[in-house]
């Protein structure tokens, strides 16, 4: 999102996503789905809640050695013919990719779906270069055409019904075009076969990169993966540092769960494996292959906090169970990462400062936690996150004030007592047949829609002396 | 015969000053299941509310007042959800810097129970004689089902009585919205999740929602009456009491 669509805050940028119409009916049929779908693939897998714990636990293990993981990893992609590039920043990603684009006369490039690349802003950057970016995923095609950002880590068009997409492919392609996902699908087809076909080069993300082998692993459902990687003459894989793991075995126990959690699916129509560019013999893929290591602020976070955010698979089962999420969207988040783990991955890639209002945009239930594939403890990671706004003072003072009275208020048993029957009192001229309906303050927040029951006549303590 | 159990009531903060005829239910129906029951006078709240928003240093103090007064309790039943789950899962934890207080904090999580719990599991007691009839459906509280991962026992021990006819709520695991301060925080977003559960609350059909947790019937008792709905917001005691009005 744009830094003056930020400058809206939080509350307001939800609230607005609540009255949009669209939204709302997409989202629910869209996220209800994904739910549904993920339930039954792991009712009908046994073995899937073992395959968890494992999964969990190697990316436990691989984040204690991450160097050591990822220089093995470098190591085997130069083996191979590859070129590896480090990046620190959003920035050094960026400009890297760029010089690729400048020393080889790239006019062109192909997208694969990748939310590493979405994260470094990286299509404004090659617009702003002469470089025209073409994204491949149908979805992410989508939001290109609308001028917008995604707003799902893997379904970018969420938030777009049928209709909406068939009166933009209307007018952007030109044509008049039903809302019929398989007729709006054949358009975009006929319209990306020319890009594949012109790009000079392909730039993915990863979902996998195998150490022992330098494989860059590539989990996709439209086939446009296997095009982007194989058709244009330069392929770069750009891919956040967390995303390495140690061997072909580990692998096996993520693929297992992967589209599972994602899509319900036991895998995804295509899983790719690239390791370097073509060599003599072989038939098709790049003449040049690079990846990129993006650390972004990821591996401050390794004994931080937030580490546990580094096991995310971006399966984005959380968001599509998340009471919040399914409520206003990804975009009303304001960044990349949409969702109760993008709460997390924001604090991590842009500071605790920018998530004051998100780290409380979540009703801490748990769901979440339940469906994540590497069972992340997002609830509790979120809770501590808070912690930190309260002790690095960036929760706003006002609040930090009316916690610190209610903890003290909380430790003396007189006070309380005290408190209930001043409120008891203060409340009489609200109270309208025995509720609270409409009250001053921060309590209009409450009573705005919801009644409130008053103060007892007599609260439990004070009945217990006729009870004993 | 055995000796009588004994039980330290943990009434919680909502539960003392909003609805305290669900501490009362909860005192009648434990006697009348042959437990003594006591109530230590000096609490308060469980300090779940500074938890959850951040203020640990603060929560940790309200947790050594509560674990010390009720450290010689020999059990500790609690109306709530999310408060038996404060004192299980995260006292220990919040008082870990103190090695005496610490001990004593698990020794309270071991025997603190949300109040179906405390029935089925402790009690050992499934069926209880009660004066309720009609239709009635379960809402899942989130700190009960996925904190402390009961859903079993307070629909056996709805299902026990006689007159009882249990419905299951569309959704029942799913959030109300309430969710402590994110309720005022953000209360549209909170007020846009309520909707919905009470949407799929009012297609069941049933006479009464009932929960155990004092944030839930807050937030769905608030909104059914807000939008004038039949359907009355009870605790499980009131229930299994036979104390529900109306």
């Amino acid at each position: 999102m744009s830094d003056a669509a930020l400058r809206t805050p939080f509350p307001q940028r939800a609230g607005a996503a609540l009255k949009d119409a669209f939204l709302q009916e997409a989202l629910t049929i869209a996220t209800t789905k994904f739910i549904d779908l993920r339930k039954e693939a792991f009712a009908g897998f046994p073995q899937g809640e073992a395959l968890r714990d494992r999964a969990r636990a190697i990316k436990e293990a691989t984040l204690q050695h991450l160097h050591v993981h990822l220089e093995r990893l470098a190591d085997n992609v130069e083996r191979l013919g590859g070129h590896v590039h480090w990046a620190t920043t959003a920035e050094e990603a960026r400009e890297m990719v760029l010089r690729i684009c400048r020393d080889r006369g790239v006019r062109m490039a192909v997208k694969s779906k990748s939310m590493a690349t979405e994260e470094i802003d990286l299509n404004e950057a090659l617009e702003h270069a002469g470089v025209v970016p073409v994204e491949t995923d149908l979805g992410e095609y989508i939001i290109q055409l609308a001028r917008e950002k995604p707003s799902h880590i893997i379904a970018p068009a969420i938030h777009k019904t049928k209709g909406q997409v068939a009166e933009l492919f209307s007018r952007e392609l030109g044509g008049e075009f039903p809302a019929d996902p398989e007729v709006l699908t054949a358009v975009a087809r006929r319209a990306l076969r020319e890009k594949f076909l012109q790009a000079d080069m392909g730039i993915t993300g990863a979902n996998f990169a195998v150490a022992d082998t330098g494989t860059v692993v590539l989990v996709t459902n439209e086939g446009n993966g296997r095009m982007v990687t194989s058709l244009p003459r330069i392929h770069v894989a750009l891919m956040g540092v967390e995303k390495v793991i140690p061997s072909m075995s580990d692998l096996v126990v993520f693929l297992a769960i992967l589209a599972r959690s994602a899509t319900g699916q036991k895998l995804s129509s295509y899983t790719t494996l690239v390791r370097g560019p073509r060599r003599a013999g072989e038939l098709e893929g790049p003449e040049e292959f690079h990846l990129i290591l993006l650390d972004n602020g990821r591996s401050r976070q390794i004994a931080s906090t937030l580490r546990e955010a580094l096991y995310c698979l971006r399966c984005g089962a959380c968001l599509n169970v998340c009471p919040v999420y399914r409520q206003i969207g990804g975009h009303a988040y304001g960044y990349t990462y949409p969702g109760p783990i993008g709460i997390l991955l924001t604090a991590m890639l842009k500071g605790n400062e920018s998530v004051r209002d998100l780290a409380h945009a979540s009703s801490l239930c748990g769901a979440c936690k339940d469906v994540c594939p590497v069972r992340i403890d997002i609830p509790r990671m979120l809770v501590e996150l808070r912690e930190h706004l309260d002790r690095e003072k960036i929760a706003p003072w006002t609040e930090r004030v009316a916690f610190k009275t209610l903890g003290r208020l909380l430790r003396s048993p007189a006070a309380f007592r005290l408190s209930a029957a001043a409120a008891r009192w203060l409340q009489k001229p609200f109270v309208r047949e025995g509720r609270l309906r409409a009250l001053p303050l921060v309590f209009g927040k409450w009573t705005r829609t919801r009644d409130l029951p008053p103060v007892a006549a007599r609260t439990f303590r004070e009945r217990w002396e006729e009870l004993r | 015969m055995a000796a009588a159990v004994r039980a330290s009531l943990m009434i919680t903060c909502l539960g003392d000053v909003f609805f305290p005829e669900v501490g009362v239910a909860m005192v009648r129906l434990l006697r009348r299941l042959g437990v003594e029951v006591d109530f230590p006078e000096g609490q308060t709240c469980c300090g779940l509310p500074l938890f959850n928003s951040g203020y640990h240093h603060d929560a940790a103090r309200v947790a050594a007042r509560t674990v010390k007064l009720f450290e010689r309790a020999e059990h500790v039943v609690v109306p709530s959800g999310s408060c038996a789950w404060m004192v299980k899962i995260e006292y220990p934890g919040l008082l870990k810097h103190d090695p005496a207080l610490h001990a004593v904090a698990e020794s309270l999580a071991r025997r603190t129970r949300e109040l179906s719990q405390f029935i089925v599991e402790v009690l050992g007691i499934a069926k209880i004689e009660s004066s309720f009839e009609g239709k009635v459906t379960y809402h899942d509280s989130c700190h009960l089902l996925r904190g402390l991962g009961e859903s079993a026992s307070p629909r056996t021990l709805l299902r026990g009585v006689a007159g009882v006819e249990l419905v299951e709520l569309p959704g029942a695991d799913e959030c109300c919205g309430f969710g402590g301060s994110f309720s005022v925080r953000l209360p549209e977003v909170s007020t846009s999740i309520l909707d919905k559960k009470l949407a799929n609350v009012e297609s069941t059909g049933a006479r009464c929602l009932v929960a155990c947790d004092a944030g839930c019937l807050m937030q769905m008792g608030g909104g059914l009456t807000r939008r004038g709905s039949t359907v009355k917001a009870v605790h499980l005691a009131q229930v299994l009491a036979g104390e529900v009005e109306g």
